[in-house]
């Protein structure tokens, strides 16, 4: 019989589930366009700085730490901001290295672009008579 | 002398009473107007979610307001009652509904009253909008500030 000690065969490349143990889920719209996805993130008090975007195996992975003015000594409290995660597992049609995101009142938007065979093309047809 | 019979179920008779006496006080008009309209209107939804803290001078109000046009946003103040509205625009109205894949953001008009602890100064009250998160300095009238007594000890 197997000692059961020795710790267990632990797959490389999986998160460190004792980091940031409680995460907020930021709502998101993705949604098509003809040039790729594009996907929207409210991500409320959070300074470009913090914000870390990452494609990894085709995975997107969205973090970010938010800043709140008002911690201590609440009279009312209706919301407390935590750490911001969440993932997407994206498709072979996503051009990796063309993926931009811009930060604005809050709101991340990311464009994933499409590989360039994805993309339609508009055919020009020659008409002869 | 009466008798009493033990009947377990009558538990929850009792219960499902208490529960509607409870739910009453939200049906402002009667019973017969509970559906009156479908949707309750803007100002019903708890839009946007506000923390508040207060020291002897200011009442602070942090509202969590990702994606506001910043000039739709309108702060007012009436005594007690601040009253935040403004609009979180849609992304672009030209995208067709099929080609999201996801939406869970939403969008629209809102407004809400705040009822804050103490009478405040409206011309002296400042609003910063950042990173989606709207700040309000909200300075208290002199006569809503409290007053320290000092204590003497005989």
């Amino acid at each position: 019989m197997k000692e059961s000690t020795v710790p267990a065969n632990v797959e490389k490349n999986v998160p460190d589930t004792r980091e940031e143990t409680r995460t907020l889920t930021p709502p998101v719209d993705i949604f098509e366009t003809e040039k790729g996805l594009v996907v929207v993130a409210d991500l409320p008090g959070v300074d470009k700085e913090d914000i870390d975007v990452n494609v990894e195996k085709n995975v997107l992975t969205l973090k970010a730490r938010p800043k709140q003015r008002l911690t201590d000594g609440l009279a009312r409290q209706e919301y407390a901001l935590l750490p911001f995660f969440r993932q997407f597992q994206l498709s072979e049609t996503v051009d990796q290295s063309g993926i931009s995101a811009e930060m604005k009142y809050g709101v991340l938007t990311i464009h994933l672009p499409k590989v360039k065979e994805q993309q339609p093309r508009k055919i020009d047809v020659a008409v002869t008579q | 002398m009466a008798t009493y019979y033990w009947e377990p179920l009558a538990g929850f008779e009792v219960l499902r009473r208490e529960m509607d006496r409870l739910f009453e006080q939200f049906e402002p008009a009667g019973p017969g107007y509970r559906r009156a309209a479908f949707l309750p209107g803007v100002s019903a939804r708890t839009y946007p979610l506000i923390n508040l803290s207060e020291d002897a001078d200011n009442v602070l109000v942090e509202a969590l307001a990702p994606g506001l046009d910043p000039d739709s946003i309108e702060v007012t103040v009436i005594r007690d009652q601040l009253r935040i509205a403004g609009e979180k625009a849609a992304i672009n109205p030209d995208i067709k509904p099929e080609a999201y894949h996801r939406s869970e953001r939403g969008a629209g008009r809102f407004t809400r009253v705040i009822p804050l602890p103490a009478e405040v100064d409206g011309d002296k009250v400042t609003a910063e909008y950042k990173n989606g998160l709207l700040l309000l300095t909200l300075p208290k009238r002199a006569e809503a500030k409290p007053k320290q007594i000092e204590v003497k000890v005989s």
